[in-house]
């Protein structure tokens, strides 16, 4: 069984909706003994992170992330706080990717918010079995983690930004998989397949 | 580089797509769930539903109609028509609109567009304009453009992006349904103005004008209805079209 964490940080229905057209049961929860026992996690996230850190430590959310073994996924925002640090709020977040999220600058040709399809590239990992170098996915976000050693994909809007994260059993995308056509999909079940 | 969106816009009547031809394959093109997934498969970058209903019982099937696109359809898609509250914002959301586009609620009370991007961030709300252009100035509209209203184009716009608006959508009724092409001079003096992004709607007759309004008109987007529900071109060959004309858009 899926958890998808529910720390009240906007819409988790596109997440679900999702996980359902690919047939993935699933539980919205924030209920830690639940968050620990499922095979997958999933932690959606929408809105501003220090405000979302905020909610996290509310819930008694942020010191277990950090100690969860089975596969979890970080969407958006979701990803950014399992960064070391924000920018948006200056928020300390948990420290599980070893990167920081930084806003884009707004300069000619670069639109901030990054709004749309992007190519990704320099893509490796199992999360990405089937998916092509320079394959389009959809982004909507003002701050992006940096490049770093834990970088499983790229893409650039002004700067070269990590698109998707990895360390352990911890993945993340900044890109919103489950807004991405049939390869977000794709995403999604190399995600489950972990 | 972020990709040029191409987007499709169906009017929604009672729960039902009008407009609209039948396409090969398609059971039933009044259906807005499977035109949208059909344009989705073309290769359509997001979809707008534009809720032309004007009753109470209209409004109420749309918002069913909402959740069942969120369910079945895995790209983004903006909502629209006669949101003019938080409460409607709300209730979209909770459908599961990955955007709302306000229009004459926002004329009226710009506040709101703080309210809605406040509570639900800026990427949720599109703020549509309609304009006029009159003696050289650029009137925004209401009513279909039958009003005018004293707001002026360049300065509401950027007063919208202030405001938390995370993307405008333009529309000249001065081209609006003629088929003769964009504005690009306007739209690309807009563009140089804001740092949001412009989506272009009203005037395309052909895959010239949309490539234009992509390029000289610097627009981000470009929305349409009629050349996809008619068939005269397929999302999916207007995109190698652009692309032929090195535009960046995704195939």
């Amino acid at each position: 069984m899926t958890t998808i964490i529910d720390y009240d940080t906007g819409n988790l229905r596109s997440v679900c909706n999702a996980l359902q057209r690919i047939g993935v049961e699933y539980v919205v929860t924030d209920q830690p003994e639940l968050i620990r026992r499922a095979d997958h996690v999933v932690m959606p996230g929408v809105g501003e992170a220090s405000s979302a850190m905020q909610k996290l430590r509310e819930r008694g959310l942020s010191e277990m992330i950090s100690t969860l073994t089975q596969p979890v996924l970080g969407i958006c925002i979701g990803m950014q706080l399992m960064c070391e640090h924000s920018e948006e709020g200056n928020a300390e977040c948990l420290g599980i990717f070893p990167t920081q999220v930084k806003r884009f600058a707004v300069s000619p040709g670069v639109k901030v918010p990054h709004m749309g399809w992007n190519r990704i590239a320099d893509l490796r990992t199992p999360l990405f079995a089937d998916v092509r170098e320079g394959d389009f996915v959809y982004f909507v976000h003002s701050y992006a983690p940096m490049l770093c050693s834990a970088s499983i994909a790229t893409s650039e809007n002004g700067v070269a930004f990590s698109a998707a994260l990895h360390k352990d059993n911890f993945y993340g995308t900044q890109f919103h998989p489950e807004k991405s056509g049939s390869i977000g999909e794709q995403i999604l079940k190399n995600f489950m397949a972990l | 580089m972020v990709a040029k969106r191409i987007i499709p816009c169906l009017d929604v009547k009672d729960g039902r797509t009008v407009k609209g031809i039948n396409f090969v394959g398609l059971q039933d093109v009044g259906d807005a769930v499977e035109l949208g997934r059909h344009y989705a498969m073309q290769g359509a970058d997001e979809l707008v539903y534009l809720d032309i209903s004007a009753s109470y019982e209209g409004r109420h099937t749309f918002t069913a109609l909402v959740e069942r696109i969120a369910q079945n359809i895995n790209i983004p898609f903006t909502v629209g028509g006669g949101i003019s509250c938080m409460d409607d914002a709300a209730r979209l959301l909770d459908a599961g609109a990955d955007k709302i586009s306000i229009n004459s609620a926002a004329v009226r009370n710009p506040e709101l567009i703080n309210e809605i991007a406040s509570k639900y961030g800026s990427q949720f709300v599109v703020l549509a304009i309609d304009a006029k252009q009159i003696n050289g100035v650029w009137h925004v509209t209401t009513h279909g453009g039958r009003q005018l209203t004293e707001k002026e184009l360049y300065s509401w716009a950027k007063e919208g992006q202030e405001r938390g608006a995370g993307e405008i959508l333009f529309t000249s009724m001065n081209h609006d349904g003629t088929r003769q092409g964009y504005p690009c001079d306007t739209f690309a003096a807009l563009a140089d103005s804001l740092s949001i992004p412009i989506i272009a709607s009203g005037g395309a007759g052909c895959v010239a004008d949309i490539a234009d309004v992509l390029t000289r008109g610097k627009a981000d987007a470009a929305l349409a209805a009629s050349i996809f529900h008619y068939g005269e071109i397929t999302v999916n060959e207007l995109k190698r079209q652009l692309n032929n004309q090195n535009i960046n858009v995704r195939l």
